[in-house]
């Protein structure tokens, strides 16, 4: 009986079968990058048009148009979309261009850490103006 | 760049060539141009969060960071803000096009890429008689 065709693959099946890769975290960057993109489309149209609605507003005229119930829906979904998107995009660039280890290491994090709190500054505003 | 070779000798390695010899393609230019944009929309989000955070506090605070935006330094921060995101956002739809599978061919890749720039223009511009009219 001939016997079954077979390359030689160095990667374990276990690794294959996880499909994590070299990066350990396999495509999930880069799905998080694309995911992200993609929710910013429509958001980012809405908010523009957001924008010109509120040009010149007062304080009064942002809490009664965010108390709607499309606003600070829409408002939270953009502001998380876009600092996930903002950190994914800032990690590949900090990569890209920073060698020394620490540094890249530090400023990854650094660039994570603020935009998680940056979101955090920004949802809770829209959570107090529109509740 | 010095490096050994078999003998052990050190000897100047040739270099290749790097980005500054090169014309600039329509390609070229987009592709740091999303990278340059997307930074500088990261910039931005920071005037998204003054604005808000300013709403949320108080009167005087909301006051502060409206009187800014409408200064010229604001106006132009606000106008770099609008042709950045315009930019990001159509080069980022041919990005999204590419990982689809689609527009790769030599033609369609300068033609997208001039639409971009193009696209950017426009969009800003009435962006700007729209918001203008509108204030």
């Amino acid at each position: 009986m001939a016997k079954a065709p077979q390359i030689d693959i160095m990667r374990s099946p276990l690794g294959r079968a996880r499909g994590l890769g070299a990066a350990k975290a396999g495509a999930v960057h880069w799905w998080v990058q694309r995911l992200t993109s993609l929710a910013l489309v429509p958001l980012t149209l809405w908010f523009l048009c957001a924008v010109i609605r509120l040009l010149g507003a007062t304080r009064d005229d942002v809490v009664y148009w965010m108390a709607g119930p499309l606003p600070i829906v829409l408002l939270i979904a953009l502001v998380i979309a876009t600092f996930h998107h903002l950190q994914a995009g800032l990690q590949v660039v900090i990569e890209d261009y920073v060698h020394h280890d620490w540094l890249r290491i530090g400023s990854v994090l650094l660039v994570k850490g603020l935009s998680v709190l940056l979101a955090l500054a920004c949802i809770v505003a829209v959570l107090r103006l529109g509740l | 760049m010095v490096a050994r070779n078999s003998d052990d000798k050190l000897i100047h390695r040739p270099l290749s060539p790097h980005i500054q010899v090169y014309r600039w393609p329509i390609s070229m230019a987009l592709s740091i141009g999303h990278r340059i944009t997307g930074v500088g929309l990261g910039i931005g989000t920071l005037l998204l969060t003054w604005w808000l955070v300013a709403a949320a506090v108080s009167n005087e605070a909301f006051d502060r960071v409206q009187w800014f935006l409408g200064s010229p330094i604001g106006l132009l921060l606000l106008f770099g803000w609008s042709a950045a995101l315009f930019f990001h956002f159509f080069a980022g739809l041919r990005h999204l096009a590419w990982d689809a599978g689609y527009g790769f061919e030599k033609p369609w890749y300068d033609r997208t890429g001039w639409a971009v720039v193009i696209a950017t223009v426009v969009a800003t511009l009435l962006l700007w008689i729209v918001g203008l009219a509108a204030w």
